[in-house]
């Protein structure tokens, strides 16, 4: 929200945002409760090693698998590790796969998208293909596929995830830059002498920026459940290294045998990361959404 | 009609074509050796090599993507080296039960969402909408292996309401004959309530589970849909006229909502179909999507390659379908198509 | 197999319902993708498919181990023959007249021959195995009438008589598979594959590959009729599901559980537990001694004394296996397979001897292990790196996974790795034959070359031949010493093969395969 729009076209939009955002938020109770779990997750992200009451890779077998109590909040995994450390620690690791997901896909799906809805013709029919082809796969196939061939590290992961996302921002971006394409602030700027690609980067981009960020909230969450159900099957991050996901899957089978606190936390800081991102997403969505804000 | 069916399949071919190329060359690029791991422990490079040229692996790239393409006119997706069956067979006698439990998830969830996003709609900005919209949130932000063992421990473990999660039947059910191959349907034909009976309570945690992950987009695009329709002239004009609002919600607006909603269903499957893999592994269930992953741990190329396959040639039958639907609910649409 | 080098997998396996029916709930990997031994890379289930619907020549005996009944490694007893007359370079079995088919045809001389030829030439792993035991050509096996056949030597080998009585020498009805064989496939392969053509307790009835395996008793067995009418083998993947199924009394039998699991189903006194260390195996740390740093002895040294042995044994094991560290310093070396180190966690020792080694800093590595078992490696190796960091020596763990852990074996350039060997056949140094000599088998994994090792090991082997107990003693115990002084692997622990039962459930036994013996399973 904060990319300056060229004010050619409306007057002030960012000052008009700002004051809309301010509604939308008083009026949604819950998108405010979304804005506030997104601080303590970030705040998680960024000061997390340094905040957590133990180390979350030293092991204690002595201590293992012990139920949550003043110590051990969340209580302590198989090797005696603290499960609230851990969780809080992997809070960076978690967010950062879905933030560079995102932005890989942004930034090649959201200008694939802009180039395809901008030009038309062939860059529109070729890419066009390139996401109905993904879009034919079952996308989290896909991913599995991608990280098994690719081989088990973060950064593949992270590919993973952009490449089954592309699709979909391709046809925001797409459909979002169609509707633009002739309109008066376009024209204006091609009057002037501009480039078709600098018109494409200078107007149109910063212009469909507000639709994107919601697209960008929505897939943060599903990126993160991706990259866990990734985990769950074993093509995840390497151990000892803290991930929600892979918590989850090494504490599902002690579900049974009554050690639920080692599943839960991680699955339940999962969900509220989700969820915060969806949450956000839809605030976002009633904010940039010029149906709502008339 | 017809004309809309060839033209949309025409414009499937070559995404169809993109998912052959891509899926030969992913399952080519997996590591692991798969004649290393087939010709057993103790295998010495020469019976290695005996079993590359067996496979016919020691070809180039090209030649193997020739081969495949040909066996491939001929409906020959190859064997599975891990289970020793035909991969066409195995797809066909899995198949039923990915898609009678992706399905009944579908069902369950558009049951509960439908509604959900109604009354969200109408009742727009109260408590109802935002507790909706929490609910359904939640939902999604659930991963389904999460949900699925809980429910499990919850419903079979600690409550005992729900069966074994064993697959399809218990073991000392038969199987019904197949006609459709949805156990439902087929034991409803062969008239046998029992087994009917019982292959509904194996199937209701599943796809429990699918459905949770799924009322999210539902409910989500029903209220969005059914608010534009609530402020459109047509209701206003309705209510004017002093219809009650049960019957303008229900029978003018509603009506009017389905159609962005039938568009969704597309790309809900979709979605569905993906996590359906987590959700069979958690239930045994029989499927396409745990024979899948089994073989794609295992670097068994053929299962991997029939298995995209089957699932983009069912997206675009898929996708067909909702068209012609759309064609149906909507007049105006089949005319311009 | 001589060689089973993947620890099962956790299968379950359960007898319920009226009248003896009995059905078994294992895991999707643990289902048989082959009937047939013999057949091409069929898997481990496969071959309890095998022992279970074929019978061979010979056969071990019971004794009693601990209270549960054990194969005697040291005894034989007729299956399908009914005596057995070994010479100075032959055996001769006479057959059991009363031995038929399960389609009724008497097993003959010629079945048997047929049978042992195709196995000594199929090739793969059943070829392998039988080389194993000095049984390598077809003109080995002579036809001396309808019911009497000879196995001719080619060398003297302690071997040749236990490896007639693993799974690989199967007898098949050879009628009935070569009327189904093709021109391309002489052996019938692809008929095996899906029928079980034998004369063994059980017959599979069906078989839907990845979900479930039906297996019906043979009412005219050899051996007396089987206890349990059928056997029902089903998929489930979630090892939190297969616990519930057992404690909800839906399974009968489970085995291989996380050990966590085990321990608990044993206090709650529910369920009998029954834990058995694998025969001839152990799980280790190796390390490649062809490359830096660990071509150094005293870094391996250091290694050996930097493992955090007891907390694996506590926190990864729950205390189910069997210690191989920490012998007392007294201890002499045994005539025995596996026996523990002496070492113990020292971290003061081991960074001295890291500072000899010219390492006072430490080094970098990797430490790999295979994602099929990684119930226990994942934490064995987190423990690992930890108890290593704190002498310097920085790691990173590769997760393999499965279908790829085979070919990083067999590349042999992991610096670093856990992994479990166990042989079929239960003798030292046939374990140090194919963990330990020059010849650099698949499963010297760490490239060990030693002339001194290669001489203790080739003189036990010739002294077993012959009964020379002396020299077999010595060499024995020379080539453990050794092992241990050069530890170019670190052993770690012994595995347990566990079973939980149902209480009313009886008749496991344990067998040098470590999987079930179905015929003598009961229920009730």
């Amino acid at each position: 929200m904060t990319i300056a729009s060229p004010s050619a076209a409306r007057p002030s939009p960012l000052l008009a945002t700002l004051k809309h955002a301010r509604y939308v938020i008083s009026d949604n109770p819950v998108t405010g409760l979304a804005f506030g779990m997104a601080l303590v997750l970030v705040v998680c992200a960024l000061l997390g090693p340094y905040i957590v009451p133990h180390d979350p890779y030293a092991s204690n077998t002595a201590m293992a698998l012990k139920p949550p109590s003043a110590t051990y909040w969340f209580g302590t995994d198989q090797l005696g590790r603290d499960i609230f450390s851990r969780v809080i620690v992997a809070t960076r690791l978690d967010l950062g796969i879905a933030v560079c997901s995102v932005a890989l896909v942004f930034a090649a799906g959201g200008i694939a998208g802009i180039a395809s809805g901008f030009f038309g013709g062939w860059t529109d029919r070729i890419i066009g293909r390139i996401s109905d082809t993904i879009m034919a796969f079952p996308l989290f196939v896909l991913a599995m596929g991608i990280v098994a061939a690719l081989g088990n590290t973060v950064t593949n992961i992270v590919i993973a995830t952009a490449i089954i996302n592309f699709p979909l921002y391709v046809r925001v971006a797409r459909s979002e830059a169609q509707v633009r394409r002739q309109a008066g602030f376009v024209q204006a700027a091609r009057l002037t002498g501009n480039s078709e690609w600098r018109i494409l980067l200078t107007q149109i981009l910063p212009n469909i920026m507000p639709i994107m960020m919601v697209q960008m909230s929505l897939t943060m969450g599903y990126a993160i459940l991706n990259a866990a159900g990734l985990s769950f099957i074993g093509l995840g991050v390497r151990p000892p290294t803290a991930e929600w996901g892979i918590m989850v899957a090494e504490g599902a089978t002690y579900i049974i045998s009554g050690e639920w606190w080692i599943a839960l936390f991680p699955g339940l800081s999962l969900m509220f990361a989700v969820f915060c991102f969806n949450l956000l997403g839809d605030g976002l969505r009633d904010i940039v959404d010029p149906q709502r804000r008339t | 009609m017809l004309k809309l069916i060839t033209s949309r399949l025409l414009i499937a071919i070559p995404s169809l074509i993109g998912v052959v190329i891509v899926t030969f060359l992913l399952t080519r690029v997996l590591p692991g050796d798969t004649a290393a791991y087939f010709a057993g422990p103790a295998a010495t490079p020469q019976a290695i090599a005996e079993i590359k040229t067996k496979l016919g692996l020691d070809k180039p790239l090209i030649i193997q993507f020739g081969d495949y393409v040909g066996a491939l006119a001929k409906g020959d997706l190859g064997t599975s080296l891990s289970t020793g069956q035909p991969v066409i067979t195995e797809i066909t006698n899995r198949l039923p039960a990915s898609a009678e439990l992706t399905l009944s998830g579908l069902i369950l969830a558009l049951v509960i969402a439908i509604p959900f996003g109604i009354a969200a709609a109408v009742k727009q900005g109260s408590w109802v909408d935002h507790s909706c919209r929490i609910l359904t949130t939640a939902g999604v932000s659930l991963p389904v292996f999460f949900t699925g063992l809980l429910l499990v421990y919850l419903f079979y473990f600690r409550l005992g309401w729900a069966p074994a999660p064993l697959g399809r039947l218990d073991a000392f059910a038969m199987a019904p004959d197949t006609v459709t191959g949805f156990y439902l349907i087929d034991t409803l034909i062969a008239g046998d309530v029992e087994t009917f009976r019982a292959a509904l309570a194996q199937l209701v945690i599943p796809a429990l589970t699918l459905a949770i992950f799924a009322l999210a987009p539902i409910a989500r695009m029903t209220r969005a849909s059914m608010l534009a329709v609530l402020s459109s002239e047509f209701v206003r004009t309705a209510r004017a006229a002093g219809l009650t609002p049960w019957k303008v919600i229900i029978v003018y607006a509603f009506r009017n909502a389905m159609l962005p909603v039938v568009t969704t269903l597309g790309m809900v499957f979709s979605f569905l179909l993906g996590a359906n893999v987590l959700v069979e592994k958690v239930f045994a269930w029989p499927g396409i999507g745990s024979y899948a992953v089994e073989a794609l741990i295992t670097s068994d190329f053929a299962p991997v390659q029939g298995f995209v396959l089957a699932m983009a040639i069912l997206y675009v039958l898929l996708n067909l379908m909702i068209d012609i639907a759309y064609g149906i609910i909507d007049p105006r649409a089949r005319s311009e198509a | 197999m001589q060689i089973a080098i993947h620890r099962l997998k956790n299968g379950h396996f359960l007898i319920s319902g009226a009248n003896g029916a009995a059905r078994i709930v294992g895991q999707a990997v643990d289902l048989p993708n082959n009937l047939d031994i013999q057949g091409v890379g069929t898997n481990v289930p496969g071959y309890e498919a095998s022992w279970n619907c074929y019978d061979r020549l010979i056969t071990h005996p019971m004794k009693t181990v601990n209270g549960t009944p054990y194969y005697d490694r040291d005894k034989f007893e007729g299956q399908l023959a009914e005596d057995m007359n070994v010479g100075d370079m032959s055996v001769t079995f006479k057959l059991k007249s009363t031995a038929k088919f399960q389609d009724g045809t008497p097993v003959t001389a010629k079945d048997v021959k047929w049978s042992l030829d195709r196995a000594v030439t199929v090739g793969g792993f059943p070829t392998f195995q039988m080389k194993a035991g000095s049984l390598e050509k077809a003109e080995q096996f002579v036809v001396v009438d309808d019911r009497t056949v000879r196995v001719d030597f080619i060398r003297k080998d302690r071997l040749t008589i236990p490896d007639l009585a693993v799974i690989v020498p199967s007898i098949y009805n050879s009628e009935l598979v070569k009327k189904n064989a093709t021109a391309q496939d002489p052996w019938g392969l692809e008929y095996t594959k899906q029928n079980t053509v034998g004369s063994g307790p059980y017959k599979v009835v069906k078989w839907t590959p990845g979900t479930e395996v039906v297996y019906e008793r043979n009412e005219n067995w050899v051996g007396g009729v089987p206890k349990m009418k059928r056997i029902i083998w089903r998929m489930v993947p979630s090892s939190g599901n297969r616990r519930a199924l057992l404690e909800r009394g839906d399974a009968d039998i489970s085995y291989d559980l996380p050990n966590k699991d085990f321990v608990e189903l044993k206090e709650s006194g529910k369920l009998t537990i029954i834990s058995t260390p694998y025969s001839n195996g152990l799980q280790y740390m190796g390390m490649n001694v062809t490359k830096p740093p660990f071509d150094n002895p005293k870094v391996r040294l250091a290694m050996a004394y930097a493992m955090p042995y007891q907390k694996i044994m506590d926190a990864v094991l729950f205390g189910l296996s069997k210690p191989m560290f920490g012998a007392p310093a007294d201890a002499k070396t045994e005539v025995a397979w596996p026996q523990p180190t002496k070492y113990v966690t020292d971290l003061a020792k081991a960074k001295a001897l890291l500072a000899e080694a010219g390492y006072p800093n430490g080094f970098e590595t990797d430490i790999s292990f295979d994602l099929g078992f990684a119930g226990i490696n994942e934490p064995l190796c987190v423990l690992v790196q930890e108890s290593l960091a704190q002498i310097g020596i920085k790691t990173t763990i590769n997760k393999i996974p499965g279908a790829n852990w085979r070919t990083e074996l067999n590349k042999k350039t992991m610096p670093m790795f856990t992994n479990v060997f166990s042989g079929w056949l239960d003798y030292p140094e046939y374990f140090f034959f194919w963990c330990y000599h020059g010849a650099n088998s698949v499963f010297n994994t760490m490239s060990y070359q030693s002339k001194a090792m290669d001489t203790f090991i080739d003189g036990a082997r010739a002294a077993a031949a012959i009964g020379d107990k002396a020299a077999y003693d010595t060499d024995i115990k020379g080539m453990v010493d050794l092992a241990f002084a050069d530890v170019p692997r670190i052993p770690l622990f012994q595995p347990y093969v566990n079973v939980a039962m149902q209480k009313n459930v009886s008749g496991y036994e344990y067998w040098f395969h470590r999987r079930l013996n179905y015929a003598t399973l009961q229920k009730g």
